[in-house]
C-alpha cells in the first residue's frame, strides 16, 4: 500500500533533519508528478548510522519539469528531471 | 652492473602523494578492523581487484545484446539485474539497476548530485568528472549547455531528461544504436558502446571512428 500512485501530483517537504539525508536541497518545495513506485527500501537516514533502516519507506521516482524547478532554465520546456525521493519526504500537492 | 639498462635515464619513482583527512581516516578504520579480526587484508585486497576487474566493458555488452536482440532489450527496460544476470555477470553488489534508452527524441543523462551513485558492477570505478560538484551541480540545472561541452549537442526538440540517483537505484543508459551498423556483429557493436555514452554524456560511437 502506497500513498500516492502514478500521475499524483507532490510537493517534496522542506527540511534538513540533523544527520543524514536524501533529498537535495534543490528540489525541496517543488512540485512533481509521481511516475514510478520503485518499491519498499530501508530508510537511509537510519542505514546511515548502522539502524536496521526500518520502517522501510516507499520510494518513487518524481519527475519535474526543468522550467518549474529552475527559474532560469535555459532548455526546451519539454526537458525533464526524474529523481528518486523517499514517501516521507512527499506531500500531497 | 647491468649495461644494458641505463640507471641514469630513470626518473626515480617518489611517492610524494600526501594523505588526505579521508584517506587518513580510511586506513585507520581499516587497520582497526583487521586488528579486530573483523575483516582480513586478504579480504580488502579481493573487494579491490574484483572492484578493478568490473570496466564499461561489462556494460558494452549488455548493451550490444540489447541492440541485437529486442526481446532481450525488452526484459533489461523492465528489470534490468534480472536481464544482465542472463549474460553470466555478477549483479549481487548492485541494488537495483533501471536501464534507460536514449532515442532521436529522449536523451537521458545520468547525475548522483548528494554524493557519486554509479553502476560499478557493470560500468566499474567511476570517471573524476562524474563526481566532481561542477558536473554534479551543473547538469542539474543545465544539462544541454554541460552536454554540449562534452561535444555533444543537442536538437532542441529532444526532450532531455537529467536522472539524478539521489536513493537505491542505479541507472544504465542504453544509447541509440549508431546508423550503418546493420552489418555488424554483437561483438563489434560492443566495441562501439563507450562508459561515457552509458552515462549519457555522449553518443555511442559511429562505425567510422567518431
Amino acid at each position: 500500500m502506497t500513498k500516492f500512485k502514478p500521475g499524483d501530483r507532490v510537493r517534496i517537504r522542506v527540511g534538513s533533519p540533523p544527520g543524514h539525508f536524501r533529498t537535495p536541497a534543490y528540489i525541496q518545495g517543488k512540485v512533481g508528478i509521481i511516475k514510478t513506485i520503485h518499491g519498499l527500501f530501508g530508510n537511509p537516514e537510519s542505514l546511515a548510522y548502522g539502524g536496521d533502516g526500518l520502517p522501510k519507506q516507499v520510494l518513487y521516482q518524481v519527475c519535474f519539469d526543468q522550467t518549474q524547478v529552475w527559474e532560469k532554465y535555459k532548455g526546451s520546456s519539454k526537458d525533464k528531471l526524474l529523481i528518486d525521493i523517499y514517501e516521507h519526504w512527499l506531500e500531497p500537492a | 652492473m647491468h649495461k644494458d639498462h641505463s640507471l641514469e635515464a630513470h626518473v626515480p619513482v617518489h611517492d610524494r602523494h600526501e594523505s588526505t583527512y579521508y584517506e587518513k581516516r580510511t586506513y585507520a578504520i581499516q587497520a582497526l578492523l583487521i586488528e579486530k579480526g573483523i575483516i582480513t587484508a586478504d579480504e580488502v585486497r579481493r573487494a579491490v581487484e574484483d572492484m578493478d576487474s568490473r570496466t564499461p566493458a561489462l556494460g558494452a555488452r549488455v548493451v550490444a545484446r540489447a541492440w541485437v536482440d529486442p526481446a532481450f532489450k525488452a526484459r533489461l527496460l523492465s528489470d534490468a539485474k534480472a536481464a544482465v544476470a542472463e549474460l553470466g555477470i555478477d549483479v549481487s553488489p548492485l541494488s537495483v539497476l533501471v536501464a534507460v534508452e536514449n532515442t532521436e527524441k529522449v536523451h537521458h543523462v545520468v547525475v548522483c548530485t548528494l554524493c557519486s551513485c554509479y553502476p560499478r558492477s557493470i560500468l566499474g570505478l567511476p570517471p573524476d568528472w562524474y563526481k566532481s560538484l561542477n558536473y554534479r551541480s551543473r547538469v542539474v540545472a543545465d544539462p544541454r549547455g554541460v552536454l554540449k561541452e562534452f561535444g555533444l549537442e543537442l536538437d532542441p526538440d529532444v526532450e532531455v531528461r537529467v536522472l539524478d540517483s539521489t536513493a537505491d537505484m542505479r541507472y544504465l543508459v542504453i544509447p541509440a544504436r549508431p546508423p550503418g551498423t546493420e552489418n555488424m556483429s554483437e561483438e563489434e557493436l560492443a566495441g562501439l558502446v563507450t562508459r561515457d555514452s552509458m552515462i549519457g554524456v555522449a553518443k555511442a560511437r559511429n562505425p567510422g571512428g567518431s
